[in-house]
């Protein structure tokens, strides 16, 4: 099939932006989106231009450094990660815009690269629980009920890929900022820092520059590790409860 | 202190909207309830609107005076009013700064149109209630207003087709606010009702829907002319 | 116990030799003693460090995943000023977080017979015994202590309903010792030394560089004292002086291209510290896994894994006819062949790794493959549907097969999955002594970097083990000695070695982006990985292995004259740094080949087709290659070959049978 492509361009992160059109020729239905770009890349190179930064590593769903918005959607329609995307998903002849994570807490870097720095200073303010190496006890000296194991894996795949604050209208972190509360709460271990955690983690989103939640549920929608809305109401009640301990 | 310092957070203030918004969502439902006495007829017989607007005064008079309950609530729905309005113009501007260059192309897959509309039908709703206030409490922009008489005030008030319709279309805005608002309190304070099957959220939304209606029946009535 | 037959050596050609030879032998500095109280009582000999001189200290510490983000956390706990280097823009992203199975521990939960000793034993010989007996030892007793922290520190590993932690068997081993967290067991590990690492940042012990690749070693008096980095945003290339160097850089499989490994995975840094002194261990042995879902075509970018669990309920078959190409529906039971089954029939489709990749090649090489090109053998689930119903197959498999079903576009319940097996690992690595340090003082090396504990074949559910223990555990206790033995000795980046490095870096990337050739890096890539998969991949003999010597330097010839990068140095320049990791590559390949031709055995995953038994598997020759080949670069000529000798005190040599 052949496609249009507008992609934003940017040399830096003070440079103004703007679209480029590329024709992708010939691509293949089993093509993931990365090798369409790939493919495109290689062209922009052997005709002596520069080509299209974009980030992507394990190419396989779960590093969490790919991110593209396409056509209005973070990692595109299928709530999967961009480099999970395959081009039998579009039809021939279709044009494809292709923008970078838009959020202020996520500055561009170049092209469609965005410094997501601010989802590691996050965690850096408390997503951790403060046990030292070699201090541990025996692994089956805390019983944890399965559903409690079970609820906080649900809540640990998040990937931090960022995905859920570009799809958010308001361009918030909560879904992120949750995921690695929620996780930590459900389980034993994670208790005695838990509600000082929510707290320094919810003040630090803030400080990067994140909007808040007003639960329109677009960041669950576009998650490919398919974090549920239900960790941001986990995240609400141990601040409201950090609150009224007057903890934090 | 604790409770200050959460305010800053944009999580406190999504509490504090939460709270405020859940005291409104009490007063409006008695106030449509309220309303729905206009249909008992005009007089101040027993179950009529007149009546009712008596009750409210003189009830809890011999504690805190005449009218001293009614006072009572308008202070707190005044605050809370400040506080939710307050509060939302500070969140919005931060999630207005979130994102300095918009998309190019903007798609949806999860929010809906009453989501997307709390920003801007809450400024509706806010000016329609400054109106409102002057229109039927007030009644300085009333044609005829007269005090105590709101049967009277109802009928000729919302029979003029333009302030009739601006009525009707803050009611809109008004159910659409509480579609997405009723449900969202429970997720801010903490209650996992996100899920579309949620019955919590399934309520909100009806209870949006009941609000909503039942305040459209009485100048419906009005201007299809079934009350006069 | 067999006593293992010999073949004859091949006679190495006289002319132009690939090699040359060295009598002397690296120390292993293995403590004395039985082998269970080797790394206790090598503990206590340790010096210690005062915790109010350990600031004084700074380490550099290259990778950020389970065993360098362990590191990198564990030495911040303990006072040290560490810096971590990562390639990604967060330490969170290594690729640690891809492995899916699970992680062994030899803590016996299930009452089933398992010890320290018996994991020890297993991972011996599953090793093809190619691994130094008291690494893996310290390996299996630290795999307890490992358990605990990651549970500590809110590791969400799968729970039994009465709320202790549930294991699997895993990897054909007869003891259910694998924790693990659903399909995503690397995802978890990874999170739980991300999240420790991140406290240390934030405490400032810990100084985080992503987005910055490692492209020198500097050496001060024969010691390592720091790295030059490329901030890969800015493009400034920057000096870091250490008092040790630390590399968790990962292994070298993106040397074939296609590859269940990172598109960024690289070999850069080791080959750096390879080129500066540090010796290549056993480079040829590559880990080749044998489910993962085939080629598609020329701009295939990643080989994605079918995690190995699915062969518990799936048929490996090809046809009986070569060039059969009716729909596998269409195949009548009679013309199948379930070759495992039938070349294994006790261990059947759940044989290991190499031996299955091997049956898959070979049924292939017949030409009775399927799918585009014979490159692929059919993982059919049609039975166990048939015997369990479609529900119980998706509530064990549900992931894999959307998995398989987005990538291949063909629904696995109702056509049987293709898959081919894929480079997956490195055994290999830069050699290491007890201590994880290399012949360079100073440079440890950590993880799937150094030649590791896994000997010619690595089991499944031990590369996390071995990248934790490494992590947590043992440098965290040896880097420490180390420094405390060197002593604190200051040192500027203005010293000559930093500025000669500094320079060379620059000049190399100079020298890149001047080229203005008419071909793509990545063409380049592509054209090395094939020539390696063909004549350096699943089997390998003399003539392949040397065309393959004839035809890399002719490839690197070609890239240094005919690629084009372009861009500046100044700024974010992806395709430089392509460039760099594929010009390393293009070097790597000629070692690995060299290694695989010199060892003219068949062990683990290194399969020479001179040294077979008549059935047609490997042939180890413990006479002539039981050590540890240790390559010293040279730069005036070929590489030279130190043995380590290996020495089984505790597992008697034995010929793995899976008959």
């Amino acid at each position: 099939m052949n496609l249009t492509l507008k992609v934003w361009r940017q040399e830096g992160p003070q440079a103004p932006g703007r679209f480029e059109t590329y024709a992708a020729r010939d691509i293949e239905a089993d093509m993931s989106f990365l090798e369409m770009l790939d493919i495109v890349n290689e062209g922009i190179i052997l005709a002596g231009g520069d080509p299209i930064a974009f980030d992507h590593d394990c190419r396989e769903g779960i590093c969490g450094m790919c991110g593209l918005v396409i056509d209005g959607l973070a990692h595109g329609p299928r709530q999967c990660t961009t480099c999970q995307l395959y081009m039998r998903n579009f039809r021939d002849g279709d044009t494809i815009t292709v923008e970078p994570w838009r959020v202020r807490a996520f500055p561009v870097v170049k092209d469609l690269v965005v410094d997501r720095g601010a989802l590691d200073r996050i965690i850096a303010a408390g997503g951790y629980v403060s046990a030292g190496t070699g201090s541990a006890p025996d692994a089956n000296g805390t019983l944890i009920p399965k559903p409690d194991a079970d609820a906080a894996f649900d809540a640990a795949v998040c990937i931090g890929c960022g995905a859920c604050a570009a799809a958010c209208p308001n361009g918030s972190a909560m879904l992120f900022t949750a995921a690695k509360v929620s996780h930590l709460s459900h389980l034993p271990q994670g208790q005695p820092e838990r509600y000082a955690r929510v707290v320094r983690m919810v003040e630090r989103m803030d400080e990067e520059g994140f909007g808040g939640c007003t639960n329109h549920g677009e960041c669950a929608g576009v998650c490919p590790a398919k974090i549920d809305m239900g960790v941001i109401a986990r995240l609400n009640r141990d601040l409201l409860v950090a609150t009224l301990k007057g903890g934090g | 202190m604790a409770i200050l310092s959460a305010y800053r957070t944009t999580v406190g203030k999504k509490i504090v909207m939460a709270v405020t918004g859940l005291i409104w969502v009490g007063y409006v439902v008695l106030h449509m309830f309220g309303n729905l006495k206009f249909f008992n007829g005009a007089g101040d017989g027993l179950g009529t609107i007149n009546a009712w607007a008596h009750f409210l005064r003189v009830f809890g008079q011999e504690v805190v005076g005449y009218a001293g309950v009614l006072w009572l609530a308008r202070v707190v729905l005044l605050v809370a009013l400040v506080l939710h309005v307050a509060t939302a113009i500070q969140l919005k501007r931060l999630n207005g700064a979130s994102r300095p260059v918009a998309y190019q192309r903007r798609g949806y897959l999860q929010t809906d149109l009453p989501a997307r509309s709390m920003w801007w039908g809450g400024v509706f709703i806010l000016m329609f209630v400054v109106y409102h206030v002057l229109h039927m409490t007030a009644g300085t922009v009333h044609p005829a207003f007269v005090e105590g008489d709101v049967f009277h005030n109802l009928t000729v008030g919302l029979g003029e087709p333009l302030a009739g319709a601006f009525y009707l279309t803050a009611m809109v805005a008004l159910g659409l606010h509480l579609y997405h608002g009723t449900w969202s309190v429970f997720q801010t304070l903490g209650v996992d009702v996100f899920d579309r099957s949620s019955a919590i959220r399934r309520a909100g939304q009806a209870l949006a829907l009941v609000i909503a209606g039942g305040f459209m029946l009485v100048p419906l009535s009005i201007l299809l002319g079934f009350m006069r | 116990m067999t006593e293992v037959m010999q073949t004859p050596r091949i006679k190495r050609m006289t002319a132009a030799p690939a090699w040359g030879e060295s009598d002397a032998q690296p120390d292993g500095h293995v403590p004395p003693g039985p082998i269970h109280e080797k790394w206790q009582k090598h503990r206590f000999a340790m010096k210690l460090l005062n915790p109010a001189n350990r600031r004084k200290y700074t380490v550099v510490v290259v990778g950020s995943g389970l065993a360098g983000g362990g590191a990198a956390a564990a030495l911040g706990e303990l006072g040290y000023n560490v810096k971590c280097f990562c390639y990604q823009d967060s330490p969170r992203r290594a690729h640690s977080i891809a492995a899916q199975g699970g992680i062994n521990a030899a803590k016996n939960y299930r009452n089933d017979g398992d010890s320290v000793y018996r994991l020890f034993y297993d991972t011996v010989k599953g090793g093809d015994f190619r691994a130094r007996e008291a690494n893996v030892h310290r390996l299996a007793e630290l795999s307890l202590n490992i358990i605990d922290q990651c549970v500590a520190v809110g590791v969400p590993f799968a729970r039994e309903y009465g709320g202790l932690l549930d294991t699997r068997s895993f990897g054909g081993a007869q003891v259910a010792r694998t924790f693990y967290a659903r399909g995503q067991t690397g995802q978890q590990l990874l999170l739980g030394v991300y999240q420790a690492l991140e406290r240390q940042i934030e405490r400032g012990a810990v100084t985080m560089y992503g987005r910055h690749e490692m492209l020198d070693l500097v050496l001060v008096d024969g010691v390592a004292r720091g790295v030059v980095a490329r901030d890969l945003v800015t493009g400034a290339i920057e000096p870091h002086a250490a008092d040790a160097v630390v590399l968790c850089t990962g292994g070298y499989g993106n040397v074939y291209n296609l590859s269940t490994y990172a598109r960024g995975a690289n070999a850069t840094a080791v080959w750096r510290a390879h080129k500066r002194g540090a010796l290549f261990a056993n480079p040829c042995f590559v880990q080749i896994h044998p489910t993962c879902i085939p080629v598609k075509g020329d701009y295939q970018s990643k080989l994605t894994l079918m995690s190995e669990s699915v062969r518990n309920d799936g048929r490996c078959w090809v046809p009986v006819k070569p060039g059969d190409t009716r729909a596998p529906g269409a195949i009548p039971e009679a013309e199948r062949d379930y070759y495992l089954e039938r070349m294994y029939p006790s261990f059947g489709n759940l044989a290991p790794r190499d031996i299955a990749s091997r049956a898959a090649k070979r049924v292939c090489d017949e030409g009775r493959g399927v799918g585009p090109g014979g490159l692929g053998v059919y993982l059919d689930l049609g039975d166990a549907i048939r015997r369990l119903g479609e529900d119980v197959i998706r509530a064990r498999y549900g992931n894999l097969m959307e998995m398989y079903e987005d990538i291949t576009g063909e629904n696995p319940y109702r056509v049987p999955m293709r898959i081919f097996p894929a480079v997956h690992y490195t055994m290999g690595g830069l050699w290491v002594d007890y201590n994880l340090m290399s012949n360079v003082p100073g440079l440890f090396v950590g993880g799937e970097a150094n030649f590791s504990d896994h000997g010619a074949n690595r089991l499944g559910a031990s590369a996390l083990m071995q990248g934790l223990a490494d992590g947590y555990f043992v440098l965290p206790a040896t880097v420490p000695d180390y420094l405390a033995r060197a002593g604190s000795v200051p040192l500027s980046t203005d010293h000559p070695a930093f500025r000669t490095a500094t320079a060379e870096v620059e000049d190399r990337a100079r020298r890149l982006l001047g080229i203005h050739g008419s071909r793509t890096v990545s063409a380049f890539h592509r054209d090395l990985g094939k020539l390696m998969w063909d004549h350096c991949g699943m089997a390998r003999h003399d003539a392949g292995l040397r065309e393959a010597l004839a035809r890399i330097p002719e490839l690197r010839e070609a890239f240094w004259r005919d690629v084009r990068v372009p861009g500046e140095g100044g700024e974010l320049n992806q395709e430089l740094e392509k460039a760099g990791r594929v010009a390393d590559f293009l070097e790597l390949a000629e070692l690995i080949v060299t290694d695989a031709l010199h060892r003219t055995e068949s062990c683990g995953g290194h399969f020479r087709e001179e040294s077979q038994t008549p059935e047609g598997e490997a042939l180890r020759d413990d006479a002539h290659f039981s050590y540890v080949a240790a390559w010293r670069h040279n730069a005036d000529g070929p590489p030279v070959l130190l043995k380590e000798p290996l020495v089984f005190e505790n597992v008697p040599l034995a010929v793995r049978s899976y008959k």
